[in-house]
C-alpha cells in the first residue's frame, strides 16, 4: 500500500553508521538535483494547489462572506466574520442534524464492520464455491450508488414495497411500516441501506488482514487446547488491529460524507428526520440558495474529516513501524 | 504491506529545465482548459450561433422545443445550440455560467427561480428590449418581473388542477368533488384495499410546497404569514386525508411524476397534478380520467393555483447577439408558435386569446385554462425571499404529515425558520 522513498540526501547518519559519509561528486552541482527534484514534485503540487486548495481555500472564505445569488455574477460578497456560522448554529434543524450525523455514522460503522467481520472470518476457511460467493458479495460495491438507491426506494415503499410484503407474509408486522414516509422510521432505513452499502468494503480490507495472520498461530494455539472462541479472542482480534484502525478510520470518513444514498432515499426527510450535516448543506447552499450558510456547513464537515484523517495517518504509519 | 525502495546513491537529475517548463505549460493548460471549459458559448463569439439551455428531459417537450428553437432560429438568421441540463443542476449551472461571464444567450428558467437570476444583474431587460406583453395574462407578466422591469416571459404556462378516474368515481355513483368537505368524503369513499382516495405531493422540496399553494391560497393565507389560522385550516385538511388513510403515507416522499404513476396504475382515484402530465396519461388507453378545478374551502371561494411553468430569458453578450436572442423570444412568443408549443407540450398558453382558443379545443385544459384568470405566480409576495419560505411551508407540511406534529406548531415553527 505504501511505499516509501528514501533520498540519499535525506537520510540521516544513524549511530550505526560507522563509515565516512562519501563526498558529493561535486560536478553534478546540489542545485541542479535541487531543480530536478523540483520538476518531479511540480505537477503534484501544481494539481494539489489547482483542485484542492483553490477550492478549500475559497469555500472557506465563502463560509465568511455573505454570499447571494447576485454574488456570482457581480463578484460582491461583503464578509460578514462569524455570522454564517452562529446562523447554522441556531437553525432549527441543527442540533437534530448533529445528532442524525452521529447516529447515522455510528450505526453505519458498528454493523458494517461487525458483519463485514463475521463475513471476512466466514470466507477465510477454504470451501468449495468460496472464491465465487466472495465475489457475489462485492455486487453492493461495484453498483454505481443511483441504481442501488434507486432500487431501495422501490423495496421500502410502504405500499406496494417487496420489504413490507415480506414482514407481513411472515406476520412480522401488523400493518405496513412507513420506511421512508415516517419521520421516526426513515434514518433507521437510510442507515440499513448504508450499511448494505458498506459491508464489502469492510469485509474485503478485513479478509487481507485475515489472510496476513499466520496459521501456524491457530494450529499452535489450537495444540494447546484453546476453542475457536479463544482463537479468535486472543489472535485474530489483537492481530487485526491495525487493519481495524484503517478500516474504521476510512469507513468514518466516507460515512460522514455520505451524501448519495439520503439524497436518493429521502431528501434528508420527512421533515429533516434523516438529515444529515451533507444534505444540509446541500440543502442551505442549492434549495435556499444561503450559499454562505452552506459553505459554513461544508468546513465544518471538512473539519471534522481532517481530524479523522489525522488519526488515520497517525494509525497507518504506526502500522508500518510495526510492520517493518 | 510496506515496502520500501531505497534509490542508487549516485542518482542523476534526468530532468532537465526545458522538462520542468513543459510540465509546467501542460499542467497549466489542463487548468485553463478547465477554466474556460464551463462557458457555453460565451460574450466573445460571433452572433451567428446563439446558445440555449433548458431542463426539459421527457418527451414531449424535450423533442418539441428544439423543433421550435431551429424553426424561429431560422425565422431570425441564426443557429441556436441547444443544451439540457437536469433540473436539479440547472440552477448551479447558470450561477456557474454567471460567474464567469457566460451566461447563455437564451434559458429557459423556472419562473420562480426568475427573481434569484434578475437580481444577478446578467439578464437583458427585456422591457428595454422593446418586448411587448400584450394579450398575456397579466399574473405571467407578473412573475416574470424584478423591480418592476420584465426579464423573462413565458411562452405557456401550467397549473394544478384535480384528475379524477370517471370509471372508479361512475362505479362509487360519486360525482367529482368541489369542495374540501366533498374532497374528504369522496376519498374516504374512494378508498379500498390497495386503492387510495387521493394522490398529491408533499416531498421536502419546492414541488411539495407547490402543490400545497392552491389549498393554502384557496384558503385566503398569505406566504409572509405561514403561521395563520387560514394556513392552518388548509394543512388540517392535507394531514386529516392523510391519517384517515385516504391518502398514503407515502405522499411525503412522491414527486408529482410519482404521484401521476400512482393515479396511472389505479392506486389512487384522484390526484393533485398539472397539465404536463396529460401527454402520459392520454397515451394510456386503459384510463379514463376527468379534470376538475382545485375543490375550495367552501362553494362561495375561488380556486388560487400558483403558475408553474418556465419563462425566456436572455443573458448579458453584446449589443447584436442580444438583439438576435431578442428577435429569438419574440418569435417563440407569437401567438401560432405559442399555441403550438403549449398545445405539444400540456401547457396553457400565456396570451389570453390563444389559451381561450384551446379551452374550447380540447376540453381536457379547459378546467386549468379556468383557473389561470385567477392564478398567483410564486414571487409576488416575496420575490427574492421565496426559495427559503418554500423549503419552510415544504418542512411544516412533512412534520405534519409524517412527524405526527400538529399543523398549527408545524407551521409556527417554518414561520419561525423563515424569519431567521
Amino acid at each position: 500500500m505504501s511505499t516509501t522513498l528514501h533520498h540519499a540526501g535525506a537520510r540521516p547518519a544513524g549511530p550505526g553508521a560507522d563509515r565516512p559519509p562519501k563526498p558529493r561528486p561535486r560536478t553534478a552541482g546540489p542545485a541542479r538535483a535541487r531543480l530536478a527534484a523540483l520538476a518531479f514534485t511540480a505537477p503534484a503540487w501544481l494539481y494539489v494547489a489547482g483542485f484542492y486548495l483553490y477550492p478549500l481555500a475559497g469555500s472557506v472564505r465563502m463560509g465568511f462572506q455573505n454570499y447571494t445569488v447576485s454574488s456570482f455574477y457581480t463578484g460582491v460578497a461583503p464578509y460578514v466574520g462569524w455570522a454564517n456560522y452562529r446562523a447554522v448554529l441556531h437553525d432549527s434543524h441543527f442540533v437534530r442534524t448533529v445528532t442524525n450525523t452521529l447516529l447515522f455514522t455510528a450505526g453505519s460503522l458498528l454493523f458494517q464492520f461487525c458483519v463485514g467481520l463475521a463475513l471476512a472470518v466466514f470466507f477465510n476457511r477454504a470451501f468449495p464455491l468460496g472464491g465465487p460467493l466472495r465475489s457475489l458479495l462485492l455486487v453492493p460495491w461495484l453498483l454505481p450508488l443511483v441504481v442501488s438507491g434507486t432500487a431501495w426506494r422501490w423495496i421500502l415503499d410502504t405500499d406496494s414495497g417487496v420489504l413490507n410484503h415480506a414482514l407481513l407474509g411472515a406476520h412480522l408486522i401488523g400493518h405496513p411500516v412507513p420506511w421512508l414516509a415516517s419521520t421516526h422510521d426513515s434514518l433507521i432505513a437510510v442507515t440499513l441501506v448504508n450499511i448494505w452499502v458498506g459491508i464489502p468494503f469492510n469485509m474485503v480490507i478485513l479478509y487481507g488482514g485475515l489472510q496476513s495472520i499466520p496459521r501456524e498461530l491457530y494450529e499452535a494455539a489450537a495444540l494447546d487446547g484453546a476453542n475457536a472462541w479463544r482463537r479468535f479472542r486472543h489472535i485474530t482480534l489483537p492481530l487485526l488491529r491495525p487493519v481495524t484502525a484503517v478500516v474504521l478510520t476510512l469507513g468514518l470518513i466516507y460515512t460522514v460524507k455520505v451524501f448519495d444514498v439520503i439524497m436518493i432515499l429521502t431528501q434528508g426527510g420527512p421533515a429533516g428526520s434523516s438529515q444529515t450535516l451533507t444534505t444540509f448543506a446541500y440543502n442551505l447552499s442549492f434549495q435556499q440558495l444561503e450559499f454562505g450558510r452552506g459553505a459554513a456547513v461544508g468546513n465544518l464537515l471538512v473539519l471534522v474529516a481532517v481530524v479523522f484523517a489525522a488519526v488515520y495517518l497517525r494509525a497507518t504509519r504506526e502500522q508500518r513501524r510495526a510492520g517493518r | 504491506m510496506s515496502r520500501t525502495v531505497r534509490l542508487p546513491r549516485t542518482s542523476r537529475a534526468p530532468a532537465g529545465p526545458g522538462t520542468l517548463a513543459a510540465l509546467t505549460a501542460a499542467a497549466a493548460l489542463v487548468l485553463t482548459a478547465c477554466g474556460t471549459g464551463t462557458g457555453s458559448g460565451g460574450s466573445g463569439g460571433g452572433s451567428d450561433t446563439l446558445t440555449e439551455i433548458d431542463y426539459y428531459d421527457a418527451a414531449p417537450q424535450n423533442t418539441q422545443l428544439p423543433a421550435i428553437l431551429d424553426e424561429c432560429g431560422k425565422q431570425v438568421g441564426v443557429t441556436i445550440k441547444h443544451q439540457q441540463v437536469p433540473r436539479a443542476q440547472f440552477l448551479p449551472k447558470l450561477l456557474q455560467q454567471a460567474s464567469a461571464r457566460s451566461l447563455p444567450d437564451l434559458a429557459l428558467v423556472d419562473n420562480p427561480d426568475l427573481q434569484q437570476l434578475a437580481a444577478t444583474g446578467g439578464l437583458v431587460s427585456l422591457s428595454k428590449a422593446g418586448l411587448s406583453t400584450a394579450g398575456l395574462y397579466p399574473s405571467i407578466v407578473q412573475a416574470g418581473q424584478y423591480q418592476g422591469q420584465t426579464y423573462g416571459i413565458a411562452p405557456g404556462v401550467n397549473g394544478l388542477a384535480l384528475y379524477y378516474n370517471t370509471d372508479m368515481f361512475k362505479a362509487a355513483g360519486l360525482t367529482p368533488p368541489k369542495t374540501w368537505d366533498e374532497l374528504t368524503a369522496d376519498a374516504r369513499k374512494l378508498t379500498h384495499g390497495s386503492r387510495y382516495g387521493v394522490a398529491f405531493s408533499a416531498i421536502g422540496t419546492e414541488e411539495g410546497a407547490f402543490q400545497f399553494e392552491p389549498f393554502f391560497w384557496t384558503a385566503g393565507a398569505d406566504l409572509k404569514k405561514l403561521d395563520s389560522p387560514q394556513a392552518e385550516q388548509a394543512l388540517t385538511l392535507w394531514q386529516k386525508l392523510v391519517s384517515a388513510g385516504s391518502a398514503s403515507k407515502s405522499v411525503v416522499t412522491w414527486t408529482q411524476a410519482d404521484v401521476n404513476d400512482q393515479f396511472g396504475a389505479g392506486n389512487a382515484a384522484m390526484m393533485v397534478n398539472g397539465p404536463w402530465q396529460l401527454p402520459t396519461l392520454d397515451a394510456n388507453k386503459k384510463l379514463h380520467f376527468g379534470i376538475v378545478p382545485i375543490p375550495v374551502p367552501n362553494a362561495a371561494a375561488k380556486p388560487v393555483t400558483p403558475l408553474g411553468g418556465e419563462t425566456w430569458t436572455v443573458g448579458h453578450s453584446n449589443a447584436a447577439r442580444e438583439a438576435k436572442a431578442v428577435k429569438v423570444v419574440k418569435c417563440l412568443l407569437g401567438h401560432d408558435e405559442s399555441a403550438k408549443w403549449s398545445k405539444d407540450a400540456g401547457y396553457i398558453p400565456s396570451n389570453q386569446q390563444a389559451a381561450a382558443q384551446l379551452a374550447h379545443s380540447d376540453p381536457q385544459m379547459a378546467a386549468f385554462v379556468q383557473e389561470i384568470g385567477t392564478a398567483k405566480a410564486r414571487t409576488t409576495e416575496l420575490g427574492t425571499g421565496y426559495p427559503k419560505v418554500s423549503q419552510a411551508l415544504a418542512d411544516a407540511i412533512q412534520a405534519a404529515l409524517a412527524g405526527g406534529t400538529s399543523p398549527a406548531s408545524a407551521l409556527s415553527q417554518a414561520q419561525r425558520t423563515a424569519q431567521n
